[in-house]
């Protein structure tokens, strides 16, 4: 079964790479690397063998137990514990714990309106800004409660970036919309230094070589694909810690998808990165971990390779299949 | 989901044959179209009863005012030798050459000369506007005081309407003698646009209400403006959903509906008589038309800001900005078009106001024009609605002149705006 994992780009192995900035990164990050594979083929997925038969009880699993079982030993970024949302008197997720992991993409699958959006608003407090919306529950982000009053959203936000559905360049050129959140942390003090940062950020998203010659156009000029490059890199600009996407790629053609994808892959040796989709395919493709929502719950969480090729839920097998969703 | 459906009848998957083709089906279409006809029509009908209605306006304003821009003079020969002026010269090189000038007897003299070259009848053919105009020549040119000179002088407002046809039969008289001798000249009627209000029609200019009207705007805009963007985005953005600020966006969609009289009341009772500002002055009259603007550019604003796309306000907040940033860097910049929009039809509906000012004294006569926001002044709208009501038929042209002159500064001003709003428009 681990033979079948997809990790289709790996650090360690020589990618085809524009950024040098990212390939510099993975050999730092090199010894690392050897962590990450190690519990996957030390352990390969014990005790869920047992389960994997087609006679599944139809209860929900613990998922923090099963998500503790799948990474025993490593260490995670960010961790949800019983998270639950209310939209007023409506609950639209029903207490949900998962773990997300540096250096892996976790997925979140489901059908529309199961909740795998909203649950992705919480982790850097979008939902925040939806006045009726309630949370509760535990995340963590280093061991450090986000949910609490004492968080600051706005250093939050530089920690957990996010990406969303519909690419949103802000109506300023390409320059601007990169360089906007370095400039309002004043990370940057200098023009040189926030050159460095937009040359920098434009280079990890791809898109440097595509726009370094029209830096002050209007970055809505753009097409929808380099659109959404240049949010990521908007994201990546701050250095952030952990990257969330809300289906990407939703509003794109398969080439730019595929451009997304491959860049979502080079990224995933510096960030911890969650990607909500409807896509599949695209789950299996980008994703190390998969987390399948339905209803306002988590069905199943575990590795990519296992949820798609032998899910332990039969919700999970149904959508998987094709049967609704 | 490879299933085949048996419960559809048979009737339902028949071809449509001829359903399409019979008459009925025709008369159905037909009727459709005429129903098009007839509100394409109708649409028509009412697109030119207004174009009617417009050409109508700017034609009998046209017609009856742009003569209000043109005034005859007449040719005066003045031996100011034999004039009791006593009027020296050489003193009239010092500063205060105007004040000696106008204090002099310029009218008695012109009516002398008058008198002497176009006989009794026309004595009274020179008005106030005709001294004021030759005192100005005699400071340009002091040495015309040493001998006998011909001097052109804009005649009385009873001669110009003569002149331009429609005079009584002792002026039509005298203005055919004047043609007959050559001279009875029209010209551009400077006077109409750096004068003042005045008694007498051929004196009066529109410079002061300008003025008025410019002081006035300005204090308008520059309270009613910020007010009112500020107040917009406060509800739109910061403000909690409760009763309170419902109860805050009723009162303000109320007060946009409020007669503009009211608001008039209301700037003589507050600030005239309990905070004792000076009366009849532009910063009162801006102030109370203040009042009057800032509700629709609230609602104006508030329009614009629900327009802001939210997914450029989650982008902003995306990478981090607060929520100050997320509205001063990138809502705010996206409204602007439309909050200036309504600012220009709240602007545009505070220029032409009457009434308000009309409560807080800004219909006093007032000859000279304002110097500063806090002197007494009357605005454009007030002044045409003043000469309206003069019973002299000279100030008929004058009305129709001033209103156009109105017009034409609503259009700058309205031009202006719409240029800001369009190089904001741009940036998008």
């Amino acid at each position: 079964m681990n033979m079948k994992e997809k990790m289709p780009i790996t650090p360690t192995t020589p990618m085809p790479t524009t950024s040098t900035a990212v390939a510099a990164e993975a050999n730092r990050r090199g010894p690392s690397t050897a962590d990450e594979n190690a519990p996957e083929f030390r352990a390969p997925d014990g005790p869920h063998e047992l389960d994997s038969g087609p006679m599944i009880p139809p209860q929900v699993v613990p998922t923090d137990d099963v998500a503790e079982s799948v990474d025993a030993g490593r260490a995670s970024k960010m961790r949800a514990n019983d998270v639950s949302v209310f939209y007023g008197e409506k609950r639209a997720l029903n207490g949900v714990s998962i773990r997300i992991y540096e250096e892996l993409v976790t997925a979140f699958i489901g059908p529309s309106g199961c909740g795998k959006s909203t649950f992705l608003r919480c982790l850097n407090r979008m939902n925040d800004t939806i006045p009726s919306a309630r949370v509760t529950g535990r995340i963590e982000l280093d061991g450090e409660d986000i949910t609490s009053p004492d968080m600051d959203v706005v250093q939050l936000r530089a920690r957990v970036g996010m990406v969303f559905q519909k690419p949103n360049p802000f109506p300023k050129s390409i320059y601007e919309n990169v360089a906007y959140g370095p400039r309002i942390h004043g990370i940057s003090n200098s023009k040189l230094d926030l050159d460095e940062i937009v040359e920098k950020s434009l280079k990890r998203a791809g898109l440097w070589d595509e726009v370094k010659d029209r830096l002050s156009e209007s970055g809505t000029a753009l097409s929808g694909g380099q659109q959404q490059r240049l949010c990521i890199a908007r994201a990546i600009a701050v250095d952030p810690e952990v990257i969330l996407m809300d289906e990407p790629c939703s509003a794109l053609d398969p080439i730019a998808t595929a451009k997304i994808e491959e860049l979502i892959h080079e990224l995933r040796g510096r960030y911890a990165i969650a990607i909500v989709t409807h896509n599949m395919q695209q789950a299996a493709r980008v994703s190390q971990r998969t987390a399948f929502f339905h209803l306002g719950e988590l069905v199943e969480y575990g590795k990519t390779s296992e949820i798609f090729t032998n899910p332990r839920q039969p919700r999970t097998t149904d959508y998987i299949t094709g049967r609704y969703g | 989901m490879t299933d085949v459906r048996t419960d559809i009848p048979a009737s339902a998957t028949a071809k449509p044959g001829a359903r399409w083709r019979d008459a009925a089906a025709s008369r159905r279409v037909r009727r459709r179209y005429v129903v098009e006809r007839w509100f394409r029509a109708a649409g028509l009908l009412a697109i030119g009863i207004s174009v009617l209605f417009l050409a109508f306006l700017l034609y009998s304003m046209g017609s009856k005012g742009l003569g209000g821009f043109v005034h005859y003079e007449a040719r005066l020969p003045i031996e100011f030798a034999k004039t009791d002026l006593f009027l020296d010269p050489a003193t009239l090189r010092a500063p205060d050459a105007n004040q000696k000038v106008r204090a002099a007897d310029l009218e008695g003299a012109i009516a002398t000369a008058a008198k002497a070259a176009y006989g009794a009848e026309a004595e009274q053919m020179f008005s106030e506007a005709a001294s004021y105009s030759l005192a100005d020549q005699i400071v340009r040119n002091p040495d015309m005081l040493n001998g006998s000179s011909q001097v052109w002088l804009p005649v009385s407002s009873r001669i110009d309407i003569a002149a331009k046809q429609e005079g009584d039969a002792a002026s039509e008289k005298l203005v055919s003698l004047l043609k007959q001798r050559g001279a009875l000249r029209s010209a551009f009627n400077t006077t109409f646009l750096t004068a003042s209000d005045a008694t007498d029609p051929s004196a009066v200019g529109v410079w002061g209400a300008l003025k008025g009207t410019f002081f006035t705007i300005l204090v308008t805009m520059a309270l009613a403006f910020p007010v009112g963007v500020l107040a917009a985005v406060y509800l739109e953005e910061f403000a909690p959903r409760n009763r309170w600020t419902d109860a805050i966006e009723v009162s303000i969609n109320n007060l946009a509906a409020v007669p503009s009289i009211i608001f008039g009341l209301l700037g003589l009772a507050v600030f005239l008589n309990v905070m004792n500002l000076p009366r009849s002055a532009p910063l009162v009259g801006g102030m109370t038309l203040a009042l009057m603007t800032m509700p629709v550019i609230v609602i104006a604003g508030r329009n614009a800001i629900k327009t802001v796309p939210p997914s450029i306000r989650d982008a902003a907040l995306g990478v981090g900005a607060s929520k100050m940033q997320v509205t001063f860097h990138h809502v705010l910049p996206l409204a602007l078009p439309g909050i200036l929009t309504g600012t220009i039809i709240g602007v545009a509906r505070a220029l032409g106001e009457t009434a308000p000012l009309l409560m807080i004294g800004m219909r006093a006569f007032i000859a000279a024009p304002p110097g500063g926001i806090a002197d007494s002044a009357t605005v454009l709208p007030v002044q045409i609605f003043l000469w309206s009501d003069e019973v002299d038929r000279g100030f008929v042209e004058k009305t129709s002149a001033a209103i156009i002159v109105l017009l034409l500064f609503m259009l700058l001003m309205n031009g202006l705006a719409i240029y800001l709003r369009n190089r904001f428009e741009r940036r998008w």
